[in-house]
């Protein structure tokens, strides 16, 4: 598995680039429990962001609730600032199926009407079931069926192979 | 010689072995019927996932989807404002559909019974009943009764238990005070006719709270409440000395068919809650009812709206609370 600090040094350059071909100067900087806030808040440490930083637990948010039932440990989301009209940058950790992202933009609107969201996440992998797509991306990794990715963190951070049960 | 207590004086039981009914087989909550017997590590759940319910209020919309097409029956054979209104805003927040049935205005009139009226809200294929009913263990009947998949919540029954009232008081008091270890807590007053006590007493010890109290006239207290775990004192200056939380409760002069007392005057100039005596308790205590409160009864008007109350607040975190049980038990259901 990479090494996590030259992903989130691309990451940073990749969306000092994005931003700045928009003419935007700081967005707000949102990430997805629990991964995708350590991620947001190394990318804002980077970017030398200051506007406090927004963050999402989408269990209350999930398409799978009726089959899995309540996350034992939902923490609040905290949106610092008003949504309306301002640029956010969503940050995940692992985009696999793309419906937390879903969840998370649902979420999102919920608290307002933000002008544009971009997506950041650490690792894309394969396997959609959704239209989303990630502008900005730390590495694209090719994984067997059955194999998953996930994030270690937060001190310090890193990306381990798991391999589900019942897979080949 | 035995000594046996007056028939009406004695402990309401609502059945047995309430937590088989209530819980599924790996330990997750399908119905709430009552608090006790729930263990703490559920009890700090249900809290813990109250607490993100309660910051939605700074959302746009104040709603999550998570209940989405289900359809939840407010079944009240008892009159209720507020616990059946923040039922309803609960449910709605999580975009479950609402069906509000008082009984007075319904069939019961007509003679239809529990059951038969379980049978036709089940064929309208209704997901929860949130049920309100002046027989002890009405809850318990219906859990026992409604098909696989239904859950059923206390909202009140008889003199038993009212949980989810005994768990937003639970969720006001850790908000304020964090720890239950440290806390003295006083429930004062109609203690024999309420079911709020009751449950928050069963609530407190589960959550380990350092020392309960009740405090009433012997008249208002149930025979053997010592075996609950409590303290008993029939004096309230001696009740309140350096207490963290005190819990008022509302005298229920509609249950009361003999004579408890001599006038609400008398119990006011006995057992009110007044500024001079909130002094006797520590400087920051909590002083919590679980409404309608009767001003100049059990409580003075500027005890009630003072700076120690909390008493709006338990009505707001009664939403959050009611939300976190309705997900939690819809939550079990496809497990």
């Amino acid at each position: 598995m990479p090494e996590i600090a030259p992903l989130l040094d691309s990451m940073a350059e990749q969306a000092r680039r994005h931003f700045r071909q928009r003419g935007i100067d700081e967005p707000i900087v949102v990430g997805i429990h629990s991964g995708g806030v350590w991620i947001a808040e190394a990318l804002r440490h980077r970017l030398g962001y200051t506007r406090p930083m927004g963050k999402l637990d989408i269990s209350f948010y999930r398409d799978d609730f009726s089959r899995i039932g309540m996350h034992p440990q939902v923490r609040p989301s905290e949106l610092p600032e008003e949504l309306d009209d301002e640029h956010i940058l969503l940050v995940d950790d692992v985009l696999f199926t793309g419906r937390t992202i879903r969840a998370a933009l649902n979420e999102l609107f919920d608290y307002g009407r933000p002008a544009s969201v971009t997506l950041a996440v650490l690792v894309e992998r394969d396997g959609r079931e959704l239209p989303v797509e990630a502008a900005i991306v730390g590495a694209n990794l090719d994984l067997g069926p059955g194999e998953q990715v996930k994030l270690r963190g937060p001190d310090p951070l890193r990306l381990e192979r798991v391999f589900l049960e019942g897979g080949n | 010689m035995i000594a046996v207590a007056h028939p009406a004086r004695q402990l309401p039981q609502a059945g047995p072995l309430p937590n088989s009914l209530q819980l599924t087989s790996d330990g997750r909550l399908q119905h709430l019927l009552t608090v006790e017997g729930l263990s703490r590590d559920l009890l700090n759940e249900i809290l813990d996932t109250a607490e993100s319910f309660a910051n939605m209020n700074e959302k746009a919309v104040k709603k999550v989807p998570l209940l989405r097409g289900k359809t939840i029956v407010n079944l009240f054979f008892e009159a209720s404002t507020r616990t059946r209104t923040t039922f309803e805003l609960a449910a709605k927040r999580l975009s479950a559909d609402v069906l509000n049935i008082n009984v007075s205005t319904s069939s019961a009139v007509k003679g239809e019974s529990l059951l038969d009226t379980l049978r036709n809200l089940e064929a309208m294929n209704v997901d929860m009943f949130v049920v309100r009913h002046q027989q002890s263990g009405a809850a318990h009947f219906m859990a026992r009764h409604v098909e696989p998949g239904i859950s059923v919540l206390n909202a009140g029954d008889g003199r038993h238990g009212h949980p989810t009232q005994a768990l937003l008081d639970m969720f006001t008091i850790r908000r304020h005070k964090g720890d239950f270890t440290r806390l003295k807590i006083a429930i004062v007053g109609d203690i024999l006719h309420s079911r709020v006590a009751r449950s928050q007493i069963h609530a407190l010890n589960i959550l380990q709270a350092g020392e309960v109290r009740v405090v009433a006239p012997y008249s208002l207290l149930p025979a053997h409440v010592e075996d609950l775990g409590v303290h008993v004192y029939r004096n309230l200056e001696q009740g309140l000395h350096d207490v963290d939380v005190v819990i008022m409760l509302r005298l229920q002069r509609e249950r009361m068919e003999h004579a408890h007392l001599p006038s609400e005057h008398e119990y006011f100039q006995l057992f009110g809650l007044t500024q001079r005596r909130l002094h006797l308790a520590k400087p920051d205590c909590l002083v919590m009812h679980p409404g309608p409160a009767n001003r100049g009864v059990e409580i003075d008007s500027a005890v009630a709206d003072g700076p120690q109350s909390v008493i709006l607040q338990q009505v707001t975190y009664g939403i959050a609370v009611r939300m976190a049980v309705m997900s939690m038990v819809m939550g079990v259901r496809g497990a």
